[in-house]
């Protein structure tokens, strides 16, 4: 960490920064849709890495991490749409999400960490079915959720008389709607990439990784175990949150068909597929998953076309199985993960 | 009171098909310590199969009783086909990988054999041919049909067929002995692999005769019914215990009958604030509770760190 600032390294990080500005300049020569899908795979970078804290640091199994995201996403869409009539800024908002997932986050994990592996499992993924149904329902006898036509109408990100929707013009460049977007998610979730590094090699990120390898000797050195995977699960749900208020406002509406459990299983695939518990990994991991059934849906349908000259099966299926095949078989050679942790690597190939 | 009953009897029927689902998840589970996915999308294609195969001989004119008897066999073919198939090409190389990684493949042949059969047989709701007479009985002023009864007693016994299997046969105490200890097991002459296969095999097995249950039950079928069902099968065999069989049975039974019995009063215990539409949470609900106080489920033994 100490030299990281050397001549090399700050190259490459310029590099980096240089290719993070220019990406949505590029994306959107293949037009906004391309925009979308690139804020899209940051979004679920952020996610993917907010659940990397609970399933890769702390190594508990959560099947239904959609559930926070969906809880941050319904406080800003309810909090800032016609729908109550309430129109707060976002500042206000994101803060509220993420504290109330925090404590949906408490309110799972208190009664369920006790649980071990795959009960833990199950008991998350009813918890996000339980969320999914009730905003599914609760529009009647009083209308909270709206049911399943969802929110709509939800205001968009705005510092004062700034929004994030819409055209403007800053130093001659004309920046979309999704590019503003963009770099806002940049932002966010290069913050989150430092809270994960720093969260890492701190006293409670060795508590987590201590959990994980063994939860009787993290206890027998003394580490709290209750409150330290209570606090993974709360942190992991706070970035859910986050992450769901500005899914709501750059979407400008919600419903509860987002927030299936298949969403949640992504993110865990994302986590696993990547690397669990390395934060390139996870990262490499999340954009992958997500862009990848993008380019297929552009990409089987023409190619189709070339080679038998006509569509032979729906393109829509047929991205799927790939996508579900390319799951499988990443998972069959590479089973650590396409970008695991060196020690992790170690412990899988048996050297010392 | 008619009501109660009314409830107990649909919760029994659909109870009956998750147990027999629940023992799919619960034999892998047992003995290779994997949540199979997947095997929800198997008990769907088994429904899938016998619509083909029954409703197309039907509408060849050939006799009702031997288009069931054809597309239940058939779909039992097939389903014991993928199952062997599952485990050989995508769980067995990933036997001493990490732990997530056969639930990723899990997910990832779930999504395949989905899409598949929606290739093969569209996204369109279809309708599973009529292949058992209908007739009514009441008893104490509650109906049930011709069909709840064969699906109780199918199950029953299919049920009763398996617990001579694991517990009287060669077969049996392979498996047994496999699901204690896979090493000691094979190191006393058990073939560990067979063992594996037969238990994805029969779980299959078990999971096309639930599948063609569902379908004479409901008369629908969809390339996603299977999620859900697999969902609260495997909820169900979390309840009684994972890896214990007549865990599996009985909790998928009280599972069927927590939901039918919470369906019915719902609306009355909350005034109204909630209805009937909230019944896929009692089958959570019930098992958070439970797993709080029980933490290996209500039959299970309590079992190592498996985290």
């Amino acid at each position: 960490m100490k030299k990281w600032l050397n001549p090399r390294s700050a190259f490459g990080i310029s590099l980096i920064a240089i290719a993070l500005i220019a990406l949505p300049f590029v994306a959107a020569m293949g037009g906004q849709a391309w925009v979308r899908i690139v804020n899209f795979a940051i979004l679920y970078v952020f996610l993917a890495l907010g659940l990397n804290i609970v399933v890769g640091f702390a190594g508990l199994l959560d099947l239904g991490y959609i559930a926070f995201y969906a809880v941050g996403a319904y406080a800003y869409a309810l909090l800032a749409s016609p729908h109550f009539g309430l129109h707060l800024p976002f500042w206000v908002i994101l803060p509220i999400g993420a504290l109330l997932a925090c404590v949906f986050g408490v309110l799972l994990g208190s009664p369920t960490l006790k649980l071990r592996g795959d009960y833990l499992a199950i008991v998350t993924l009813g918890f996000g079915e339980i969320v999914r149904i009730f905003m599914n329902n609760l529009n009647a006898p009083v209308n909270i959720t709206n049911g399943p036509q969802g929110i709509t109408l939800i205001d968009p990100v705005a510092f004062g008389d700034f929004k994030f929707s819409g055209t403007t013009q800053i130093f001659g460049f004309a920046l979309s709607g999704p590019q503003k977007y963009y770099y806002l998610l940049v932002v966010l979730s290069i913050l989150v990439i430092i809270i994960n590094l720093r969260l890492q090699n701190s006293r409670i990120g060795r508590a987590w990784q201590a959990i994980r390898e063994d939860e009787i000797a993290a206890k027998a050195v003394g580490i709290n175990t209750r409150n330290v995977k209570l606090l993974a699960f709360a942190m992991g749900a706070s970035f859910g949150g986050v992450a769901g208020g500005v899914f709501a406002a750059m979407q400008g509406f919600v419903s509860p068909e987002s927030f299936s459990l298949i969403e949640s299983v992504m993110i865990l695939a994302m986590v696993v597929l990547g690397g669990m518990g390395h934060i390139p990994g996870v990262i490499l991991g999340a954009v992958l998953l997500s862009v990848l059934p993008e380019v297929l849906r552009y990409g089987v349908g023409p190619l189709q076309m070339a080679v038998f000259g006509k569509m032979l099966v729906d393109p829509e299926s047929l991205r799927m199985l790939v996508f579900g095949l390319a799951l499988v078989l990443v998972m069959r050679f590479k089973p650590a993960g396409l970008w695991p942790s060196p020690e992790r690597k170690r412990e899988l190939t048996g050297e010392a | 009171m008619d009501i109660f009953l009314q409830q107990i009897i649909n919760g029994l029927v659909q109870g009956s098909i998750y147990a027999l689902v629940a023992l799919g998840y619960t034999m892998v589970y047992g003995i290779m310590g994997l949540i199979n996915f997947a095997h929800g999308e198997v008990v769907m294609i088994g429904t899938l199969v016998t619509i083909t195969v029954a409703g197309t001989m039907i509408k060849a004119g050939m006799p009702v009783v031997l288009a069931g008897f054809a597309g239940l066999s058939a779909s039992v073919l097939v389903c014991m086909a993928l199952g062997w198939g599952l485990e050989r090409i995508a769980y067995r190389p990933l036997r001493n990988a990490p732990r997530l990684t056969p639930l990723i493949t899990a997910i990832g042949m779930s999504i395949v054999l989905q899409n598949l059969a929606m290739m093969i047989w569209g996204r369109n709701y279809m309708t599973f041919p009529p292949l058992l007479p209908k007739m009514d009985f009441e008893v104490a002023g509650a109906n049930f049909t011709a069909v709840q009864l064969i699906i109780v007693l199918v199950s029953s016994l299919t049920m009763g067929g398996l617990l001579l299997l694991v517990y009287r046969t060669k077969l049996g105490m392979a498996m047994r002995a496999t699901s204690q200890n896979p090493a000691v097991a094979s190191l006393m002459g058990v073939n560990i692999n067979r063992v594996i296969a037969a238990a994805f095999v029969i779980g299959s097995a078990l999971g096309a005769l639930a599948g063609v249950m569902v379908g004479t039950y409901y008369e629908i079928a969809h390339y996603q019914m299977g999620f859900m069902l697999g969902l609260k099968a495997f909820t169900a065999a979390v309840l009684g215990g994972i890896g214990n069989l007549a865990g599996a049975m009985l909790g998928g039974v009280l599972l069927g009958i927590i939901e039918a019995l919470g369906a019915g009063y719902i609306g009355d215990l909350t005034g109204g604030f909630l209805g009937s539409h909230y019944q896929d949470i009692f089958a959570f609900i019930v098992l958070i509770i439970v797993l709080m106080f029980k933490p290996s489920g209500l039959f299970g033994e309590k079992t190592g760190d498996r985290a």
